[in-house]
């Protein structure tokens, strides 16, 4: 009897999980799922590929660079760095109507936000209203953390201190007048920027809790001045500056500056001559960058993208092929039968 | 560690009973300590030892690397995070070990011992045991520490010891203290003795030992006669005491577990060079990415000053892409992932868990289920090519078994018929209330014939109940007790006290016994003991009536050839039984006696008395006093004694052979020992062409017969070869022969040899067999022979080396090892296997026996030798199939991961930057993808268990390393390169233009960031699930979960909370949400995922349809059988049908002509002990009349003797008996030339083959079977398999045609029986055989 139990001690346990029985699913690649699952990819990717390419087709997009490097250029007396406050006249016809909403892009080539070290470059804790991050910027910021008389940059690093400056103003030519377009500058920037990364101090006036603190060295204006016909829209949480921090992924990019949403222009550009006149403020010209002005349009997917549409077309069309092709060849050479 | 160390001794110096004395020198108290760490020394002692690992040396050169804000392109917490996992599991189990450790420390520590203390016997700890102390030992005890014998409660200060723990032999051994203390009997005597021993200093050498007792100013030596060794149990001996020499870590013991050499798989080797390759890739791609930023910052960033100024060190591009290199070297580490090693580290365990748990791998006999004791191989498991194994022990089970016997030509005892109805097992009580209950008979004709009282059965039994060594103990009344010096004698003597002749006592002079219930008392007048070259021994006694006779037992080659001539016919007949017996793989004995006139015992024994006197050649003359007696006896008949297999072991070696695994046998036992093993266990069957023996004594004789093997194996492959198209003409040939029925025969057919059998598995896996013996190995293991050795062995289906020394098994083993490249696995049971178990790849313990040597040396245990296949087939191929579908994913994941960040250093100007966020690097290898693919490492399965034994090829895969080399990696890394580049250009292109519905571009980094991430995690999933062969509920819990866990991990790092918290910390606050809600984003991830998976898909169906692999044929096989619903019918490829005829076949191998030679196992010097009374208690010892007839030590003659046996091989130790396909011929049984050169007598035997009638008969009878092969049907297999077992090979009849004096006589009986009666199935069985008769 001890014996036994002694047995019954020593023995491994008769469960599926020790003995590896669990049961368990064994899916093989057998051509009854292999070859129907690819037809039926193949089929959902070219219907997906129609659908993007169509809706694609149906954007409009309206590119306009403004760099002035080109003599014949609008722009091309600005682009000499030495001319200050720059102001060039961009004369453009759209011939029907753009539909709405249209919304007004600048964009940058050749400008690497998403350099490490540029990136890196920022101080969120003083980005979010973080006082003490105002008198002692983070080490990450510099060489834009201090000025030369070690006074701490407000806000510090090189992301803000690039900000994008140049402005625009969009008039719909009307018979020879220039009728203003209103653009909307409100909510172009992340809800959770402007509402939760990106806070003012809680100190009324703004500016004073920039007291001994100086604008970072290429700004014009102090950053609770940076919007002097709205009063909200100033300190960190203006909505330029969201859209210049929210930085981007690849050289060449464009950010969102306004949308055309307003009144006469809800439904679209109408036809007919623009003509936008561009403070002419950032140079790029020195490492051969780029500006553009872009408008768009879009749809429920999005912006104009055609590679994506393209895209699966193709993948759609090459897993239907495949399918043909691994049917020839089951076909072909069998997999063996049962001996 | 930190102890300090005293200079090494150079002499020891222990004066009994005197501590003070003893404590002046320091020496080791008996506390051992295996355990590494304590509390305190635990930390840096084990991080010191971790950091010793370069993988994890490398990543604290990462996190160093990262703590420089210049380089550091990843927060220091991506490398220590894991980092701090790695080290801390672990430390946990490093500490979980040790603790284990202590444990079984405090054990031992804490066992009792009688300690003499001022005349007084104390209860003492271990530990608290010093040297110089005299401690008691009672009966059954393990010795405490390495003692000095003083005296013990037996005669003559005698004690037995046990030594299994300590070189795993399980017989008795002697140990006698010196005469002068051994005097000293009780402990007041002992309490004032005060001695000292001068010895050597500590070591390892469990055989030797010296030093001086000097006791009132007398000196006396001591020899390692006089030790006790710690480790062993004192047995049969009630008490007695030593004095302690060396304690503790000094004892021999301990001196000899040193640390266990840490085994690689060849996995790891492979693993490491790939990690270096990748190192290398590494810092390639960091020099490409470091140029590339040389030339951006010149070409770009210089220009870009005016928005990003170069850092203050940095004054040029040359130091920035210096910067850049180290930079990229840290974010691209992630191609070797820290959780690799873990995670490998995981499998395996879990894998070695799944052995530890399996019931089919659990003996109930023993109560021990198989342990993996490494948990760092089981992969290599997979990859045997070789085999190494021990005989006893291993393959057997060391029980003997009384099974047949012939007596007065008359068999006895039924064959084990597997098929016929199990035959009662006899009860013998009633008939003999003296039998033992444990004894196993099943023929109850042989009682009848005991019953009847028929002469020769009472005289047989009556020898074997005399004759022989064996020492008795009667507890109680009738309650016996045999202390048998080897298995085999105990069992002979069992069987006899079963029969009615029971051994009851001796002393000196006698013999007790009860016969038939009468109690008989024997004077003993002389025992000629057994040795080597004797293999026989007798007895001389006087009967109660005044006549003298000798009973002889010996091997039949010696003891048939000394018998009266009257006895040829019975002689014949015994003969023909003998080769019955020996063809079931039975250890046989010839029994004899001779009846002396009294004249006749007094010339002998004055002559014999002058021969044991002699003080030179006392050897020689006593051997040949003995073979004067030894003379015209009279036949009794023979005995069989099956030394027990291992259950399931013909069938295991025969599936283990199917896998491509070759099986060598390395047993220290004698050459026809292991020969009869190897047909038993089906190593060798007669179906082999040919078995080479390779038994020189010299270099030269040895490369000769190593030539000639091989010479040999060539010409008959070649004309096997050529009978591919030439099979017809050669039956022909035959066909013609048997007309013409002449002598010619034979020569034609050594050009024309019987075909191969028609199995075409056999026909693949050569047919030649190799026997080499241990003195012809030592000259094979030379430099020089080595590769010679090697290429003919490895030629052969099987090896067995006999009669070789622990040290040439490891040798061996290396040979292999170096030669072959091949993955080894070595399987024992005793301490003698341990040099061989440690040196193999694998080692493999047999446990649940008396000895653990082996199972502590050991990477795996078990208690039978047939678990092996499983151990093998299943869990082997399955840990090597998960670790290589393990590995490829993880390189591919991993390389998918990283290269990424290549890719991206081309857009954003070589700077370093990451495409994920930090948290995702961290988190990526070992949280989002750790878990299924750990899952599927440890759980997957292609096949189920069943199929991977019923069809052994598929283990082929692992032994040619197909499913993880370096070509399958540069694939993984292929694919992983592949998907980065989908995964980083789909995003791009993308994303590049894309914008929310709000018009919000989706360009910027961290959208991009998150749809990269996600799209990555979903394809790796994706690819998991591909590869995951065998969904469990884990795996599919594992697989979902991390992607579950992905997105709420990422949503919640990436929440309002955790950046209010730590804004610094969490940039990505919103980018989830925001990011997952863009169908774009969805539509890119979908794109990117189908790019990665659909053309995988297809290779993987295009690769089963047009090259499946058997697996997968197996695997298609069973679904089709599922989807049916058809109960299991016929098996695919030819392997399972292999299995099943080897068995068949053997069934009609009755016919073979192997002799057993026989002679019983155990050493001489025994019947010296018993006549001189030494082992004999003083009460019997008083009515002793022989006490004083030998006057020299029994010992000092025992270890004379065995000294020359190892000092002179050739001489000593020689074999003559013949082996298979060996013919002793000319040579004389009992010449001290054991080279029976098989090779070299080819040709006259051959010509001796065809000249003896017999033979030709046997052959013709044979030829007329032969064109019975190529079945047409499965139906027909079986009995073709008989048909080829029934075919005499030239081997076989080589041995037949062999008739040598020695009474090697040829049995054509046996032979034609055999054929008859296979004749007699075949045509039964209505087969094609018929029509070709």
């Amino acid at each position: 009897m001890v014996k036994e139990e002694k047995e019954i001690a020593n023995r491994p346990d008769n469960t599926a999980f020790t003995q590896q029985r669990l049961p368990a699913w064994q899916p093989m690649l057998s051509a009854g799922i292999v070859i129907p699952g690819f037809v039926l990819i193949g089929l959902a990717f070219i219907g997906i590929g129609v659908a993007l390419f169509v809706t694609s087709r149906s954007i409009t997009v309206l590119e306009i660079d403004y760099t002035g490097i080109e003599k014949d250029s609008a722009c091309f007396k600005c682009s000499n760095a030495d001319v200050k406050n720059c102001v060039c006249n961009l004369v453009f016809s759209i011939d029907s109507l753009f539909e709405g909403p249209v919304f007004f892009y600048y964009g940058l080539s050749n400008y690497f936000q998403n350099y490490r070290k540029y990136a890196a470059s920022r101080d969120d804790e003083q980005l979010s209203g973080d006082l003490d991050a105002f008198t002692a910027p983070s080490d990450s910021c510099s060489p834009y953390d201090y000025n030369s008389n070690d006074q701490p940059i407000v806000p510090c690093g090189a992301i803000a201190n690039s900000m994008f400056n140049d402005t625009f103003v969009l008039y719909r030519v009307v018979n020879g007048a220039n009728k203003l377009v209103p653009l909307d500058g409100k909510g172009i920037a992340w809800w959770t920027d402007y509402n939760v990364k990106f806070r003012n101090p809680s100190v009324t006036p703004l500016k004073n809790a920039f007291n001994n603190t100086v604008k970072p060295i290429f700004w014009p204006k102090p950053a609770y001045q940076l919007d002097a016909s709205d009063p909200a829209n100033n300190g960190f949480i203006n909505q330029d500056f969201l859209v210049w921090m929210r930085r981007a992924a690849l050289p060449d990019f464009r950010k969102l500056y306004r949308r055309i949403t307003d009144g006469e222009y809800a439904k679209g550009l109408p036809a007919g001559n623009y003509s936008l006149t561009i403070a002419y403020n950032y140079p790029v010209e020195s490492f051969d960058g780029r500006k553009k002005v872009v408008f768009s349009n879009v749809s429920w997917m999005g912006g104009k993208n055609e590679f994506l549409g393209i895209a699966y077309l193709v993948v759609g069309s090459l897993c239907v092929l495949m399918s043909i092709v691994m049917l020839i060849v089951y076909a072909k050479f069998k997999f063996p039968e049962e001996d | 560690m930190f102890r300090k160390r005293p200079p090494p001794e150079e002499e020891r110096k222990v004066r009994a009973n005197d501590r003070e004395y003893n404590e002046k020198f320091q020496y080791a108290s008996n506390c051992i300590m295996t355990s590494k760490y304590n509390i305190v020394t635990f930390l840096p002692v084990n991080l010191f030892e971790q950091f010793q690992e370069v993988a994890n040396t490398y990543f604290l050169f990462l996190l160093i690397l990262q703590l420089i804000p210049q380089i550091s392109s990843l927060s220091w917490f991506t490398t220590i995070v894991p980092l701090a996992l790695v080290l801390s599991i672990t430390a946990v189990k490093d500490a979980t070990d040790d603790y284990f450790r202590h444990k079984s420390d405090s054990q031992v520590n804490n066992r009792q011992s009688q300690v003499l203390i001022r005349g007084s016997l104390q209860n003492e700890k271990w530990m608290n045991v010093r040297v110089g102390d005299i401690i008691k030992l009672e009966n059954n005890q393990f010795v405490a520490a390495d003692l000095l014998l003083l005296s013990s409660s037996e005669p003559h200060g005698l004690c037995y010891i046990e030594t299994a723990e300590l070189d795993g032999e399980s017989n008795m051994k002697v140990r006698q203290s010196v005469s002068v203390t051994s005097e000293l009997g009780d402990q007041n005597n002992l309490a004032s003795f005060d001695g000292e021993v001068v010895c050597e200093p500590p070591n390892n050498k469990l055989d030797r030992f010296c030093g001086t007792l000097y006791w009132r100013d007398k000196k006396y030596t001591l020899s390692n006669q006089n030790m006790l060794l710690r480790g062993c149990v004192l047995r049969n001996t009630e008490a007695c005491y030593g004095l302690v020499i060396f304690a503790g870590p000094d004892t021999k013991l301990m001196q000899n577990s040193g640390r266990t050499k840490f085994k690689r798989t060849s996995i790891d080797r492979l693993m490491n060079t790939l990690v270096l390759w990748i190192f290398g890739f590494l810092v390639c791609m960091g020099v490409i990415l470091a140029v590339g930023n040389a030339v951006w910052e010149r070409e770009v960033g210089f220009l870009f000053q005016s928005y990003l100024p170069w850092d203050p060190p940095v004054d040029n591009f040359l130091f920035s892409a210096f910067l850049s290199f180290w930079s990229y070297v840290i974010i691209l580490n992630t191609v070797v992932p820290i959780s690799l090693y873990v995670s490998v580290e995981v499998i395996r365990l879990g894998h070695s868990y799944f052995i530890n748990w399996d019931r089919q791998m659990f003996c109930s006999q023993c109560n021990t289920p198989a342990e993996a004791r490494t948990t760092t191989l089981n992969e290599e498991l997979g990859q045997v090519e070789y085999i190494f194994s021990d005989k006893t022990g291993t393959l057997t089970q060391n029980i003997m078994s009384f099974n047949k016997c012939s007596i007065n030509g008359q068999t006895y005892g039924e064959g084990s018929d597997p098929l016929g109805p199990q035959p009662k097992r006899l009860d013998f009580t009633p008939f003999n209330p003296l039998a033992d209950p444990d004894f196993c008979f099943y023929d109850d004709t042989l009682l009848e014939a005991v019953k009847v009282g028929d002469t020769h059965t009472h005289k047989f039994f009556r020898l074997l109940s005399l004759c022989h060594t064996v020492m008795s103990e009667e507890k109680s009344e009738g309650e016996l007790l045999y202390k048998a010096q080897s298995p085999d004698e105990g069992a002979l003597v069992t069987a006899a006290r079963n029969f009615g002749f029971v051994f009851r006592s001796r002393t000196p002079g006698t013999i007790t016994t009860t016969e038939m219930g009468r109690s008989v008392t024997y004077t003993l007048l002389a025992i000629l003991d057994f040795n080597n070259i004797r293999k026989r021994m007798s007895v001389i006694v006087r009967n109660s009536e005044g006549r003298i006779c000798l009973y002889c037992k010996g091997a039949d080659t010696v003891l048939l050839e000394r018998l009266h001539p009257c006895n040829q016919e019975l002689m014949n007949i015994t003969s023909d039984h003998l080769n019955e017996y020996a063809a079931d793989g039975l250890r046989t004995l010839a029994l004899a006696y001779r009846d002396l006139s009294e004249d006749e015992w007094d010339a002998w024994s004055e002559r014999h008395r002058s021969a044991a006197k002699a003080a030179s050649c006392r050897e020689d003359r006593l051997a040949a006093a003995y073979e004067q007696i030894e003379q015209d006896m009279v036949l009794l008949g023979a005995t069989a004694i099956e030394d027990k297999l291992q259950e399931g072991v013909p069938e295991t070696i025969a599936v283990l052979s199917l896998a491509n695994i070759k099986i060598w046998v390395l047993t220290g036992d004698k050459q026809e020992t292991a020969v009869n093993i190897g047909y038993s266990c089906k190593m060798l069957t007669d179906d082999m062409t040919e078995v080479f023996i390779i038994s020189g004594h010299t270099v030269q004789s040895v490369r000769q017969e190593l030539r000639r093997a091989r010479d040999r194996m060539i010409e008959m492959s070649r004309t096997r070869d050529g009978k591919e198209e030439g099979v017809e003409g050669c039956f022909m040939g035959n066909g013609f022969r048997e007309g013409q029925g002449d002598s010619r025969g034979g020569e034609k057919q050594l050009q024309c040899p019987p075909p191969p059998p028609s199995n075409l598995m056999d026909n693949i896996s050569g047919e030649f067999a190799l026997v080499i013996n241990g003195h012809s190995l030592a000259h094979a293991l030379e430099a020089d022979m080595e590769t010679e050795f090697v290429s003919t062995a490895c030629a052969c289906k099987a090896v067995i080396c006999c009669r070789v020394t622990p040290l040439q098994k490891a040798q061996v083993v290396e040979m292999i090892k170096k030669h072959k490249k091949a993955v080894t696995l070595a399987i024992g049971d005793g301490a003698n296997d341990v040099s061989m178990i440690k040196s193999a790849h694998i080692g493999v313990g047999i446990s649940g026996q008396e000895g653990i040597q082996a199972v502590l040396a050991s990477d795996y245990s078990f208690s039978q030798f047939r678990f092996l296949q499983r151990l093998l087939l299943v869990h082997g191929r399955w840990s090597y199939l998960r670790m290589c579908r393990f590995l490829c994913y993880f390189f591919y994941k991993n390389f998918a991961f990283t290269m990424v960040h290549f890719w991206f250093g081309f857009y954003c100007g070589f700077s370093a930057q990451t495409v994920y966020d930090q948290y995702f690097i961290t988190l990526y290898n070992i949280v989002y993808t750790s878990l299924p693919v750990l899952a599927m490492g440890i759980f997957d399965q292609d096949v189920p268990d069943q199929r991977s034994l019923e069809y052994p090829k598929l283990y082929e895969p692992g032994q040619l390393n197909l499913l993880f080399n370096k070509r399958e990696f540069f694939i993984c890394i292929a694919q992983g390169i592949y998907t980065s580049v989908v995964l980083f250009f789909v995003p791009c292109a993308i994303l590049s233009d894309a914008t929310q519905s709000t018009g919000v571009p989706l360009a910027d980094y961290q959208t991009f960031a998150v749809t990269t991430a996600t799209a990555l995690v979903i394809v790796v999933s994706v690819q998991i699930a591909l590869d995951t062969g065998f969904w469990t509920v884990i795996n599919h819990v594992f697989v979902w979960g991390s992607l579950g866990l992905y997105f709420s991990i990422m949503l919640a790092l990436q929440s309002q909370t955790l950046f209010g918290i730590f804004p610094n910390q969490f940039h990505f606050v919103g980018s989830a949400q925001s990011t997952l809600l863009q169908p774009v984003v969805w539509l890119t991830i979908a794109l990117a995922t189908a790019i990665c998976i659909v053309p995988v898909l297809a290779f993987r169906f295009l690769k089963v349809d047009l090259k499946p692999q058997l697996s997968d044929t197996v695997r298609y096989t069973q679904l089709v059988r599922q989807k049916k619903r058809k109960p299991a019918g016929r098996s695919v490829g030819g392997a399972w049908r292999g299995v099943g005829s080897v068995s068949e076949g053997r069934l009609g191998a009755r016919g073979s002509s192997r002799r057993s030679g026989y002679a019983f196992a155990h050493t001489e010097g025994f019947g010296e002990l018993i006549t001189s009374g030494k082992n004999m208690r003083l009460s019997s010892l008083a009515m002793a009349t022989f006490a004083s007839r030998h006057s020299s030590s029994w010992i000092d003659t025992l270890r004379r003797k065995k000294h020359s046996h190892t000092n002179t091989p050739p001489s000593a130790s020689g074999e003559s008996s013949p082996a298979p396909s060996c013919v002793s011929g000319s040579i004389p049984p009992l010449s001290n030339s054991s080279s029976v050169l098989c090779g070299s007598q080819d040709a006259p035997i051959e010509e001796e083959t065809g000249a003896a009638p017999d033979t030709q008969t046997a052959s013709t009878s044979s030829t007329q079977n032969l064109p019975a092969p190529a079945p047409a049907s499965e139906a027909a297999d079986g009995s073709a398999q008989t048909l080829n077992a029934g075919v005499l090979t030239p081997a076989a009849l080589r041995s037949q045609g062999g008739d040598s004096p020695g009474g090697w006589t040829i049995s054509l009986g046996a032979v034609q029986e055999a054929l008859l009666r296979w004749k007699g199935r075949a045509s039964a069985s209505n087969s094609p055989v018929k029509l070709a008769e």
